[in-house]
């Protein structure tokens, strides 16, 4: 499931998965089989760790993105900065074991303004409130 | 992928001061206010204001006029639309990536 989460405003993605959270875990966080789904990069699951994903650069995209790890809580959770074209907005997976297998969902939401600890409060603060005022007009937009 | 105009930057870059996102989310809900109304509820100066207005205003998020000696501001919903751009290119991206990473789970040993 893909939404634009309608209540958020965030990018929220949903799936069940047939694996155990451990084994989903690694594909999240083991260098190589991150690359193998998401792209080349140099993660490390250590909060504070700063990062790059790569990417082949296309005419409108460098193909560079800056993260820095904000939390790691195996197996259930895993939160990164995704910083892109000046764009700053936060990765987070959270992964819920179900009777067969895992339930994993990625939230991505932006405009957080501060850094460091503050990410999380910045940006559901700045956020939230700026959806508040955003709900109302969405319809005249689509 | 292409993720971003120019103009998608700006709109994020404006976006990503609180003080600004308030103004912004001030004249969405109560409409048209003059600088004046809009410091007495702020909790910065009116030359600050003024200054986080223009700045929403060079993003099109927001449309200025004169009214004799005041300036009064609106909200420019329609400037929101790279925001939502924004969203449904990478609600696309995290989708294509999503089946990769299916498609790696199935590879894996369990």
């Amino acid at each position: 499931m893909t939404t634009t989460d309608t209540a958020t405003r965030s990018v929220v993605i949903e799936r069940q998965l047939p694996h155990a959270p451990a084994k989903v875990w690694r594909a999240l966080t083991e260098g190589p089989l991150l690359t193998d789904w998401l792209m080349a990069n140099d993660f490390r699951p250590e909060v504070g760790h700063r990062f790059t994903f790569r990417a082949p650069p296309v005419p409108s995209w460098n193909g560079i993105v800056e993260c820095e790890v904000l939390a790691v809580e195996p197996p259930s959770r895993l939160a990164y900065t995704w910083g892109s074209l000046g764009l700053q907005s936060v990765v987070t997976f959270t992964l819920t074991a179900t009777a067969t297998g895992t339930q994993l969902r990625m939230e991505q939401s932006g405009f957080p303004a501060q850094g460091g600890d503050s990410y999380f409060k910045g940006a559901q603060y700045g956020w939230q409130g700026f959806l508040t005022g955003l709900e109302r007009v969405l319809g005249g937009l689509a | 992928m292409s993720l971003a105009r120019i103009s998608t930057d700006q709109v994020f870059k404006s976006l990503a001061d609180p003080t600004r996102l308030a103004l912004l989310e001030r004249l969405l809900r109560d409409g048209e206010q003059s600088v004046v109304a809009l410091t007495a509820r702020a909790s910065v100066s009116q030359p600050a204001v003024s200054k986080h207005l223009a700045v929403l205003k060079r993003a099109g998020l927001v449309r200025a006029r004169r009214d004799g000696r005041e300036t009064r501001y609106r909200a420019h919903p329609q400037g929101l639309a790279p925001v939502i751009d924004w969203m449904q290119r990478y609600a696309a991206f995290w989708g294509e990536r999503f089946d990769r990473l299916e498609d790696l789970l199935r590879r894996m040993d369990p």
